[in-house]
């Protein structure tokens, strides 16, 4: 197991989890999101890759409504 | 007649009218709203997911950016590092290089901070991207936006959301004298005849968010806004009469009986 912070809330998952294993988690389309890892974005082609550890820190965005 | 095409960041665009998607009741009324004004380029923000509701609808469900231009913007950023972070992802989500940078400098007025913006402009030019900047209407400003390689100059109206118009004629109209890449106003703009003040002034096209999607109407308002853009655009290329202070009569007094 390992506790990470996504979108500023505290969150479980199990250990070894990659980026690509979250977004599934959450049901996310890999081509709608965009993902900041540790303050640093993570490009598509590396979510299989990057694994994630206790007390990281993970944002997804997507595009809303906006003026 | 040379067909008059707007051009903005090597993109064509059939409409001078590009729409917000924010503040409307839900997606569908989005969706119908920006069908209406015929816009092709709509912008959009950039937040978090929302991980505690898997089932909320999002925007792309409704907007399908394969058949409408998204243009990410920074709105709601208050200094270069958030917007520049912003766009970042931004780009990274659907590889988009063409953006709407907005530094704010006041939370009352969302007046936009022009020395973070003129910063931010810079780098993300550096980087490759495609910046159409919001901006104060001095055409100081704007000049050195332009000379810092933005796309596109966005003066304001009015303050964002605020429906008061075009407040400063003489100052767009100095802008746009003096810009050789687009000039589209941004902000304030209240109802369908401020889009046709602006649009014969001669600015190449108008982003209208609120005024749609505040109208009572908005699917309907969005028409009006469609009809206005190309009724100012036509007016301005047609040219408008000289004015005087007397009156010239309409008809010949030759014949009078």
């Amino acid at each position: 197991m390992a506790k990470i912070q996504l979108n500023g809330k505290k969150v479980v998952i199990k250990s070894n989890y990659s980026i690509l294993d979250l977004l599934k988690k959450y049901k996310l389309a890999d081509n709608k999101v965009a993902v900041e890892h540790n303050g640093t974005i993570v490009p598509k082609t590396n979510y299989k890759k990057k694994h994630l550890k206790n007390n990281d820190k993970v944002e997804i965005v997507h595009f809303i409504g906006g003026g | 007649m040379k067909k008059d095409i707007f051009k903005v960041a090597g993109k064509s665009l059939k409409s001078r009218l590009i729409v917000g998607t924010g503040k409307y009741k839900n997606f569908s009324e989005t969706a119908k709203a920006i069908n209406a004004s015929g816009a092709d380029m709509v912008t959009v923000a950039v937040r978090r997911v929302n991980i505690l509701d898997k089932k909320k609808p999002i925007l792309t469900d409704y907007l399908n950016p394969k058949k409408i231009i998204f243009l990410p913007n920074t709105a709601g950023c208050f200094n270069s590092e958030e917007a520049l972070r912003t766009l970042r992802l931004a780009r990274e989500m659907g590889g988009w290089k063409l953006v709407k940078l907005e530094v704010l400098g006041d939370k009352k007025t969302l007046y936009p901070n022009m020395i973070e913006t003129i910063k931010s402009t810079k780098i993300l030019v550096k980087e490759g991207f495609k910046v159409m900047v919001y901006c104060t209407d001095d055409p100081l400003l704007a000049k050195k936006l332009e000379d810092n390689g933005a796309s596109a100059i966005m003066p304001l109206a009015s303050p964002i959301g605020s429906g008061l118009g075009l407040q400063n004629k003489v100052n767009i109209s100095l802008i746009i004298k003096q810009s050789k890449v687009p000039v589209i106003v941004d902000a304030g703009i209240g109802t369908a005849s401020d889009a046709t003040i602006a649009m014969e002034l001669g600015c190449d096209g108008v982003l209208i968010n609120s005024a749609i999607a505040n109208a009572n109407k908005p699917v309907l308002m969005a028409k009006a806004f469609k009809d206005a853009v190309i009724s100012g655009r036509n007016s301005y290329l047609a040219g408008r009469m000289n004015k005087n202070y007397f009156a010239t009569a309409s008809s010949p007094t030759k014949g009078l009986i």
